[in-house]
C-alpha cells in the first residue's frame, strides 16, 4: 500500500464497508475526548474504535499537531498497584470494537503546543499497522470529567 | 475464594462489632459500612508535609474532617485523574456534607510535584482536595506507615518517567483514625453511601 494519507481519510469518507479497503476506512470513531490538565502536565485521551472491516485492524501510534508526543498506553490496577505501560499496537477485530477509556488503554498526549481551552476540537490522526490514517477531532473536557460527557455519549447535540 | 472472603469479612464485622460495644457504640450497634473496614487495624493519620500553598502540615491539621488519603502523581495521565475525577463526583453528590472532607492527594514524584504544580492540579479536581508534598523521606514515611508502596520505573530517555503506585482510598474519621479502605474497583455508590455515615452517622443515606 502506497503512503497516500490524505487519499486514505478520503477513501476512508468515501467508501466505508468496501472490501479490501485499507484498515483506517473501516474505522469508525466515537466518543473521543481528552481529558485536559493544567499547567501542562500529560493528558489523557479516550476514543470507541468500531472496525467494519471482515479483518482485524491495529492501531499503532497517534499524533496531533497540538501536542508533540502521543503515546499508546495501557494502565491496570492489579493487585493494589496503579501502573502504566507503553504498547505497541492495540487490536479492534472484524466487525469489533475497541473501547480506550479511563483505567485501561488510553493516548497518553505530551507537551500541549499552547493551551488546550475545554470544549476545543483537538484533531489527533490515528495510524495503523497498514501505514493507514484517519483523524479524529477530540473534544477537550475538563480534567475532572469521568467520560466523553452528554453529547457524546447520545450521539448527537442537544 | 469467596468463602474465605465471606469469613474473613465476618470475621472482621465480629471484631468491629466487638469494639464498637467495648467502646459503648452511641448508636448501639456498628455502621453498616459498604467498603472494607479497618478500624484499629492501621495507624491514625500522621504526616509531616507541604500542602499546595506552600506551608508545612501535619496530620493534626486535618483533624475535624473526615480525609480521603490518595497517592499519586501529577505526570499521570490516567488512573490518577480517573480516581480524582470520581472522587470529585463523590463529594457533588454529598452536598452541603463534603464541607466536613477533605481529598488529601500525596504525590509520590516529590522531585517532579512542586507545591505550585500541585496546586493547579488537585484544584483541577475539586476544591476540598489538598495537594501534599515534601522530602523523599517525608513520602515514603507517609507511605510506608500505610503500607501502601510505589516505585519510580526507568526514565524512557527523554527525562520522562512514570511512577507505579497504590491504587487504594484510605479513609479516616473527623478524629483521624483510619476507618476504610476503597480500591478503584469500588463504586461511587458506596463511597457516597459510607462518607454519609461518616460524616452525618445520625442520618440514613
Amino acid at each position: 500500500m502506497k503512503a497516500r494519507p490524505y487519499a486514505a481519510v478520503l477513501a476512508g469518507l468515501l467508501m466505508a464497508g468496501a472490501a479490501h479497503a485499507d484498515q483506517a476506512s473501516q474505522i469508525r470513531a466515537e466518543r473521543a475526548w481528552i481529558r485536559v490538565m493544567p499547567a501542562g502536565l500529560p493528558a489523557g485521551g479516550y476514543v470507541t474504535l468500531h472496525n467494519g472491516g471482515d479483518e482485524v485492524a491495529a492501531l499503532t501510534g497517534a499524533s496531533s499537531p497540538d501536542y508533540a508526543h502521543v503515546m499508546l498506553h495501557e494502565s491496570t490496577t492489579e493487585g493494589g498497584m496503579g501502573r502504566m505501560k507503553m504498547i505497541d499496537k492495540l487490536e479492534i477485530p472484524a466487525h469489533g470494537k475497541v473501547a480506550l477509556a479511563p483505567g485501561g488503554y488510553h493516548l497518553m498526549l505530551m507537551h500541549g503546543a499552547s493551551e488546550v481551552h475545554t470544549g476545543a476540537k483537538v484533531p489527533v490522526t490515528l495510524q495503523f499497522a497498514d501505514g493507514s490514517k484517519t483523524t479524529v477531532d477530540f473534544l477537550a473536557r475538563p480534567a475532572n470529567a469521568v467520560d466523553a460527557g452528554p453529547d457524546s455519549a447520545t450521539g448527537h447535540d442537544h | 475464594m469467596k468463602t474465605s472472603s465471606l469469613l474473613r469479612w465476618l470475621a472482621l464485622s465480629l471484631v468491629v462489632a466487638a469494639s464498637a460495644l467495648l467502646t459503648g457504640c452511641q448508636h448501639g450497634e456498628p455502621l453498616p459500612f459498604r467498603l472494607t473496614q479497618v478500624t484499629g487495624h492501621m495507624p491514625d493519620l500522621d504526616f509531616h508535609l507541604t500542602n499546595d500553598e506552600g506551608k508545612p502540615v501535619t496530620g493534626a491539621d486535618y483533624r475535624g474532617k473526615v480525609a480521603l488519603l490518595y497517592f499519586g502523581y501529577t505526570h499521570c495521565p490516567d488512573v490518577c485523574p480517573l480516581t480524582l475525577a470520581h472522587l470529585h463526583v463523590v463529594m457533588q453528590r454529598l452536598g452541603p456534607l463534603a464541607d466536613g472532607a477533605r481529598i488529601l492527594f500525596v504525590s509520590v514524584d516529590p522531585a517532579r510535584d512542586t507545591p505550585a504544580v500541585m496546586h493547579a492540579y488537585v484544584n483541577a479536581f475539586d476544591k476540598r482536595a489538598v495537594g501534599l508534598t515534601g522530602s523523599a523521606a517525608d513520602v515514603e514515611a507517609l507511605v510506608k506507615r500505610y503500607r501502601a508502596s510505589f516505585s519510580r520505573e526507568p526514565d524512557k530517555g527523554d527525562g520522562n518517567y512514570e511512577v507505579s503506585h497504590s491504587s487504594a482510598i484510605y479513609i479516616f474519621d473527623a478524629q483521624g483514625h483510619a476507618r476504610l479502605l476503597a480500591t478503584p474497583a469500588d463504586s461511587q455508590d458506596s463511597l457516597v453511601h459510607d462518607l454519609h455515615l461518616l460524616l452525618a452517622p445520625g442520618v440514613n443515606p
